[in-house]
C-alpha cells in the first residue's frame, strides 16, 4: 500500500493474534464495530480514514467481511505469516465458545423449557437480521432501477429458490451495466 | 455424530463456493445455505438451521459461525473445521491477493460502478435470507410477535443485540412458544 509503516509500527504476527484475539471475544452481534476499535482507537495501527478505505474492499470482496478485514490487515503488516495470525485470533475463541453453545443445544436442546427457549431465541435473531436487511435496503428507495435489481434477486432466491450461482452470474452483470447508464 | 468423509467433502467443497458468493458477507448466502443444508443435503430441518444460525448470533465474533455449527452438527469436529476453512478459505486468498491491487484502483470510475451495481444484489439477497429465516422460525403467532418486536426495536431504540436475543428467549420460556 502507499505508505509502509517504519518496523517499529509494525505489529508483530503475536501482536496481531492477541490483538484480534481480544477483540473477538467481547465482538457481540457482529465483529467489525469491535475489531475497528481496537486497531483504529486503542492500538492506533491505522487511520480511521485507512481502516475505511481498507473496509470498503473487505465489503465489496465476497465472504465474510470481518474476516477478510482481518486478513487484509494482517497481510499488510506481517505479510502471510501476519494474515494467519490474526485470523487465528479472529476465530479461535468464537469457534470454541459457538461450539460449546451447540453441544449444549444437541443435549438440552430437548428439554421442553429449553425447546421454548430457542424458539424465542431463533425467532428474536430472525429479527435481528429482518432489521439488518432494512437497514442496508432503505437507501435505495429513490432508485427504482436499484429496487428493481433487489426484487429480482430477492424473487428468485426467496420464492423461486433458485441456486444463488446461476443467479448471481444472471444479476450482477445486469446490475453493474445498469449503474454504468446511470453514470453515463 | 459419526464424521463420515463424504459429508466433510460436500460441506466443504459446498462453503467454498458460498465464499466466492457471499457479496457482501454471510448473511447474504444464507438462503444458498439453508438450500443446501435442508433442501439439497437433509442433514436437518428448517426450525434447527434457524435454531443454529441463532446459537451462531449469541457467540461473540464474526457472523460466519453459522457455517462452523452446521459443519459442526452435520460431521463433527472435522465438519466444522471443513465448513469453515471451506467458508473463509477462497474469500481471504482473494483478498490477500487483490489489497495492493484495489488500492491503486481506488480513483477509477470503473470500480465505483462495479461496487455501486453490486449493491442492490446484495440488498436483495440479505432481503431473501432475513424471509427465509422469519419463514421457519415463524412457527405461530409468538414466535412472528417476537421477530416483529426485535425488528422495530433495532431500528427504533439502542438496546444491545444480546439483550434482544436474551428477551426474545424470556419470552419464548414465559409463553411457551414451543
Amino acid at each position: 500500500m502507499s505508505i509502509i509503516p517504519a518496523d517499529t509500527l509494525r505489529p508483530t504476527s503475536r501482536a496481531l493474534f492477541l490483538a484480534f484475539l481480544t477483540a473477538s471475544v467481547v465482538a457481540f452481534g457482529g465483529a467489525l464495530p469491535m475489531v475497528r476499535r481496537m486497531i483504529v482507537e486503542r492500538r492506533r495501527w491505522l487511520t480511521a480514514a485507512e481502516f475505511t478505505e481498507l473496509l470498503a474492499l473487505c465489503q465489496f470482496l465476497p465472504g465474510p467481511n470481518a474476516v477478510n478485514l482481518t486478513v487484509a490487515m494482517g497481510a499488510r503488516f506481517r505479510g502471510a505469516p501476519g494474515a494467519l495470525a490474526a485470523l487465528a485470533g479472529l476465530l479461535a475463541a468464537p469457534m470454541a465458545i459457538a461450539i460449546g453453545l451447540g453441544s449444549a443445544y444437541a443435549r438440552y436442546g430437548e428439554l421442553p423449557l429449553v425447546h421454548r427457549a430457542f424458539a424465542g431465541l431463533a425467532a428474536a435473531a430472525a429479527g435481528l437480521i429482518l432489521a439488518t436487511a432494512c437497514k442496508i435496503a432503505w437507501p435505495l428507495r429513490n432508485r427504482p432501477v436499484d429496487v428493481a435489481v433487489a426484487a429480482v434477486a430477492f424473487t428468485a432466491i426467496a420464492l423461486i429458490r433458485l441456486p444463488l450461482l446461476p443467479t448471481m452470474l444472471a444479476l450482477v452483470p445486469i446490475g453493474i451495466a445498469l449503474q454504468r447508464r446511470r453514470a453515463a | 455424530m459419526n464424521a463420515s468423509s463424504g459429508e466433510v467433502g460436500w460441506l466443504a467443497l459446498g462453503y467454498a463456493q458460498m465464499s466466492l458468493l457471499a457479496v457482501g458477507g454471510v448473511s447474504a448466502v444464507l438462503p444458498e445455505m439453508q438450500r443446501l443444508v435442508v433442501t439439497r443435503h437433509a442433514w436437518m430441518g428448517g426450525p434447527e438451521f434457524a435454531a443454529l444460525f441463532a446459537l451462531a448470533q449469541m457467540a461473540p465474533g464474526p457472523n460466519m459461525l453459522v457455517a462452523t455449527l452446521v459443519g459442526w452438527r452435520v460431521a463433527g469436529l472435522p465438519g466444522a473445521l471443513a465448513a469453515t476453512l471451506g467458508m473463509i478459505g477462497p474469500s481471504s486468498l482473494l483478498t490477500w491477493a487483490t489489497a495492493g491491487a484495489w488500492h491503486r484502483f481506488r480513483e477509477r470510475p470503473w470500480r465505483r460502478r462495479v461496487q455501486a451495481g453490486l449493491v442492490p444484489v446484495t440488498v436483495g439477497l440479505i432481503m431473501a435470507g432475513a424471509a427465509l429465516l422469519v419463514a421457519s422460525t415463524s412457527t405461530g403467532l409468538l414466535t412472528s410477535a417476537i421477530t416483529l418486536a426485535v425488528t422495530l426495536a433495532v431500528l427504533g431504540t439502542r438496546l444491545h443485540p444480546l439483550a434482544l436475543l436474551a428477551g426474545g428467549a424470556a419470552t419464548g420460556i414465559l409463553f411457551d412458544a414451543g
